[in-house]
């Protein structure tokens, strides 16, 4: 288990462009948290650094024990999975069993587990009926799951996941929300970049708001999605739940469709008019 | 309205596909039009954007059946530049839109115009203008492997845009970013119908597509369910089998319906959400 924590993490990237300033964080061992916020915001860069395909032009970055700075990227994403925002950056097999078996193969698992996690991975992922299939042939929001898995596959205890929702119809969402469980169940941590905010408000209780190269606020969705101030700096929406019900001028705090579903139906069949 | 394409019972499959993955197909866009492709993840909708903007058969081989029609002609008539000039794609990915042979993004998005021979004067005059539309201005001297994925979106978009085509196929053109830059790229989109364009977008953000779509397709597995006006596909029978995405108000409304709350009408924009409901509690 993998306590992650970035101390005062900044970084330039070498023409000059100042992406993510003061970063600190804490992700204790086996949470689930979303990181959102306007394009540009710093988003991946501060992921990227979490498992060291960047390092931190100053500040300190630790993986349970080990402060990063010592670790080569290799020994670093063995703990640290990232599945990247485009998927055609991560995918190099032309097929999708061997681009899965790829990472666990490489972390020296023996025959048994290697097969064993890869099927496991396409299951979860809902790519296994495309195994023999060339990635390149497939959907976009496939191509998405095949790059999911293969990271999975690598079995690291932190999982971060760059624009999962991208794309993705009700169904994709749906796998994802098992997904996200499934993970929870083995303790593993994983931290969700999204600009989906109804995937967020309904699968996350921390959210993490990224504007201007900065954490602009942590915190559960009813104290964000309610914050002028915070949606503004950052180019956010509330979900579309909290825009229905303050447009009904309801009080705050609904976020949630069955929420506003039982409300509605308390005042309309029961109440009568408010 | 005359339709500005055509399609006729066309299916398709490619090269290496065992099945057709498009199956005929049959629609009309009406020129001038704001026209949203819907379905679910595999549905075709790419496919089916790259037989509208003729890069099937053009470009991909495989076998190719029925009719496609611009402006009354075959589709295998025109040249791919012809082609390119008439119709402007954005790419579903907008990592795999960009050139790969120019240093910032003003090159970038100059590039097409420049290949167009565009005097230079105007054609910097056209990048400025698309830079503001677009919101990128400050991305100017970048280059354009270097941006955030948003970023690189919008990029996409402008270097399409600038080219002015009489018709705009855009393929999940926000998939990528923020709340208030995907409403903003959708009022672009609106301000192209209002210049004349005709539009073809795919999307999967219901709400907007709702709000801002004169009429959807909905694809469902390589076939056409149905396409009509935005109102009346989202009220169909055929749309809720489908199994995509309602707009979250439809969503809700017919979750109260259900539980035996009566609706005036089934509303598809957030605002309708205060008279939707009989007794009218929006108006309290
Ligand atoms: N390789 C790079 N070289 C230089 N600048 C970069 C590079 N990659 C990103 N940037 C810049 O760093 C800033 C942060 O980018 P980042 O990709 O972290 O944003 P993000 O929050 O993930 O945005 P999005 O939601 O659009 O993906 C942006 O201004 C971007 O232009
Ligand atoms: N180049 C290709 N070669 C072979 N098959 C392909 C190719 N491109 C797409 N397909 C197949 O065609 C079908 C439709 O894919 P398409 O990309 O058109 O779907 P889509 O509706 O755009 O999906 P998404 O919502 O994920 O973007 C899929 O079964 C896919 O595997
Ligand atoms: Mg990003
Ligand atoms: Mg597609």
């Amino acid at each position: 288990m993998t306590h992650l924590q970035l101390k005062d993490v900044s970084f330039t990237y070498p023409d000059g462009t100042s992406a993510v300033e003061h970063l600190s964080l804490d992700v204790p061992s086996g949470q689930r948290v979303a990181i959102i916020g306007q394009n540009g915001a710093g988003k991946t860069t501060a992921v990227k650094l979490m498992n060291g395909l960047l390092r931190p032009t100053s500040g300190d970055v630790l993986v349970g024990d080990w402060d990063t700075k010592t670790k080569t990227t290799a020994q670093i994403s063995r703990k640290v999975g990232y599945v990247f925002q485009n998927p055609d950056d991560q995918i190099f097999h032309n097929e999708v069993m061997s681009e899965v078996r790829f990472g666990p193969k490489n972390m020296g698992f023996d025959e048994e587990k290697t097969e064993e996690i890869t099927n496991w991975a396409m299951d979860l992922c809902g790519v296994s009926e495309y195994a023999d299939e060339n990635p390149y042939n497939m959907p976009y929001s496939t191509r998405k799951f095949v790059t999911i898995a293969s990271v999975i596959a690598m079995d690291p205890d932190i999982i971060i996941l760059d624009e999962p929702t991208a794309g993705q119809d009700k169904i994709g969402l749906a796998l994802l929300s098992t997904l996200l469980s499934e993970l929870e169940k083995l303790g593993k941590t994983v931290i969700t970049i999204t600009h989906d905010m109804e995937f967020v408000t309904e699968h996350f209780e921390r959210i993490i708001v990224m504007a201007n190269r900065r954490v602009i606020a942590d915190d559960k969705a009813a104290n964000i999605f309610y914050q002028h101030d915070i949606l503004e700096e950052s180019m956010l929406k509330p979900p579309a739940v909290a825009r229905m019900a303050s447009l009904l001028g309801l009080p705050n705090g609904i976020l949630h469709k069955e929420e506003l579903v039982d409300y509605l139906k308390q005042q309309l069949l029961l109440g009568g008019n408010v | 309205m005359t339709p500005i394409i055509q399609l006729d019972n066309v299916s398709y499959s490619y090269p290496v596909s065992e099945d057709w993955i498009l199956k005929n197909v049959s629609l009309d866009i009406k020129k001038g039009s704001f026209v949203s492709i819907v379905g679910n993840n595999g549905s075709g909708k790419t496919t089916l954007c790259n037989i509208l903007r003729g890069f099937i058969p053009h470009f991909h081989k495989g076998d190719l059946e029925g009719a496609i029609k611009l402006d009354g002609t075959d589709m295998s008539e025109y040249q791919l530049g012809q082609l390119g000039e008439k119709i402007g794609f954005v790419f579903q990915n907008p990592f795999t839109q960009i050139s790969g042979v120019k240093d910032t993004v003003f090159e970038e998005v100059a590039y097409g115009l420049e290949n167009l021979g565009v005097p230079v004067e105007d054609i910097y005059e056209r990048v400025e203008e698309v830079l503001s539309l677009v919101k990128i201005q400050n991305l100017r001297e970048k280059n354009p492997f270097e941006l955030s994925g948003g970023q690189r979106q919008r990029v996409a978009l402008a270097s399409i845009i600038v080219m002015d085509p009489d018709i705009l196929v855009i393929d999940e053109p926000s998939s990528q970013l923020d709340p208030i830059g995907t409403e903003h790229v959708f009022e672009i989109i609106r301000l192209m119908k209002e210049r004349g364009k005709t539009i073809i977008l795919v999307e999967h953000k219901m709400d907007l597509v709702a709000e801002y779509s004169d009429e959807l397709i909905v694809l469902d597995k390589g076939e056409v369910l149905i396409q009509g006006p935005t109102r009346d596909v989202l009220a169909s029978d055929v749309f809720n089998k489908a199994q995509i995405q309602y707009p979250h108000v439809t969503e809700i409304a017919l979750e109260l319906q259900k539980q035996g709350v009566p609706l005036n009408f089934l509303p598809i924009r957030d605002s309708e959400i205060t008279t939707c409901f009989e007794n009218d509690r929006g108006n309290k």
